[in-house]
């Protein structure tokens, strides 16, 4: 049996080594994304009814309906979220991801990234900046107003400067900014850098007015976070394929609805194992503490999944201004992390870790075996809706839901008779 | 040298497993290091079970 695991996992690292990330395009969402529909709200993590979704989860979804125009107040939107009218899908189902509550609706502008080794799309919204936004849970005019700015001004521009620039490699991309300081979860300074100076020519050479061009461009600029909603798709589509390698104990999806935390492991398909997700070890913002935290919630561990972000925080010493500790704390989250993979990334290499591969491909076994548990470093949310990001901070997944998988993946191998009595 | 003559030596300890022990060593001045160590499994049987059954057979 240890062969055909061991045969499994080479298989579903070559996949991931392979993977080739791309930047084709920009499409409004219901136009591209497979089986989205004007009734249908994608979000964060796993599956999650109205009545179990997070303060967080369900300001978004109260903002996605004001902006779709379904409700006029808070509350009528509210009332709409519960009525039933409306269906709820993880991203993760649809080939999307969004970051913290993640929530896609019909007329949002997505990036599109296609993984060139294999033909899979991924699909992302393009990200809002900080402060009072929807992913954070706030449902506010202005909240309504600048989604409105986004898909009337930034998203034209922007898919019209991707037609004249031609693809980005976004493997490349994220590889120079892993030497930059960055580890493209929660710094993502680098990388946007290295995505306007891409993309600044083509901007200015649209049809745009320049009034449009400069607005599109400070926005850009004003926001250091610009880029993860290009990594974290760039993480998916080189993750998905995984998905479908048999016997396999890598884990492809790592994902959170801020109710629950579920993994998803290649060799059991699309099967979700939950635990509630857990409260956030960070700093926080002025004001807030702990008391105001939201559980953990988002799809961007996504790229922890894929050995980046938190498992890549000794490249980005910096961070840990944000999301508390030290540097050397970075790399010993770094460090802990090749326990529980199972190769060293070819393409994603880390500075402070002598150049070695960001560790890549959590097996199951490993995280059992050594009680130790993916780092994720991430956002805060508040747990009330309407207010938004309260702070920053490192979380693990529950050990339950590697617990779960670990058994259902015996079960799988026993109903196979691959396993001897 | 003698094991007798380890008496006579400054302690310097590498601590496996529970923090506690280092925490006190530490709080009287003893050189000790911290090893990062749990039982396989967090010594969890019915994982250890699961994990023995996949390891075992060809």
């Amino acid at each position: 049996m240890q062969n055909i695991i061991d045969n499994a996992n080479k298989k579903a690292l070559e996949i991931i080594q392979n993977g080739q990330p791309t930047l084709i395009g920009l499409g409004v969402a219901e136009e591209v994304i497979p089986g989205l529909a004007k009734d249908l709200f994608l979000h964060a993590g796993p599956p999650v009814s109205w009545e179990r979704m997070s303060g967080p989860l369900r300001g978004a979804v109260i903002a996605g309906i004001m902006y779709e125009g379904l409700a006029s107040t808070p509350e009528e939107a509210a009332e709409y979220g519960a009525s039933g009218k409306l269906r709820f899908d993880p991203c993760h189902h649809h080939d999307a991801v969004g970051p913290m509550a993640g929530v896609v609706t019909s007329r949002m502008p997505v990036w599109i990234v296609e993984n060139k080794a294999y033909g899979n799309r991924a699909y992302c919204t393009l990200n809002e900046g900080l402060g009072k936004v929807l992913r954070m849970g706030a449902y506010g005019p202005e909240v309504i107003k600048h989604l409105q700015w986004m898909e009337t001004v930034l998203y034209p521009v922007l898919k019209e400067t991707i037609e004249i620039h031609g693809p980005i490699d976004l493997k490349i991309m994220i590889a120079q900014a892993l030497q930059m300081g960055d580890e493209v979860h929660n710094r993502n300074k680098a990388a946007t850098s290295l995505l306007i100076r891409e993309l600044a020519p083509s901007i200015v050479k649209t049809s745009f007015s320049d009034e449009e061009k400069i607005a599109v461009l400070e926005f850009l600029n004003s926001n250091d976070h610009t880029f993860l909603n290009l990594s974290m798709p760039a993480a998916k589509a080189t993750m998905e394929p995984v998905g479908k390698v048999k016997y396999s104990t890598i884990v492809y999806t790592m994902a959170r609805n801020g109710t629950d935390f579920g993994i998803r492991v290649a060799a059991l398909g699309n099967r979700w194992f939950t635990a509630p997700a857990e409260i956030i070890d960070g700093l926080y913002f002025p004001g807030f503490s702990m008391d105001d935290a939201n559980p953990d919630i988002g799809d961007s561990c996504i790229t922890e999944t894929l050995g980046i972000g938190g498992f890549s925080m000794a490249t980005a010493p910096a961070i840990v201004q944000f999301v508390g500790g030290t540097p050397k704390d970075a790399v010993r989250y770094t460090t802990s992390m090749y326990e529980i993979t199972t190769e060293e990334s070819q393409a994603y290499k880390l500075p402070p870790m002598n150049f070695r591969g960001a560790p890549t491909g959590i097996d199951i076994r490993k995280v059992i075996e050594t009680q130790v548990l993916p780092v994720i470093n991430t956002g805060i949310a508040h747990k009330e809706p309407g207010i938004g990001q309260v702070g920053a901070g490192i979380v693990h997944p529950p050990m339950a839901c590697f617990e779960q998988a670990l058994e259902a993946y015996v079960t799988l191998l026993e109903d196979e008779g691959l396993l001897e009595e | 040298m003698s094991v007798n003559n380890l008496f006579t030596q400054d302690l310097k300890v590498i601590n496996i497993g529970l923090k506690s022990f280092y925490n006190d060593l530490k709080s009287q001045d003893v050189t000790a290091i911290q090893v990062n160590w749990k039982p396989k499994a967090g010594g969890k049987k019915k994982m250890l079970d699961l994990l023995s059954k996949i390891n075992k057979s060809n």
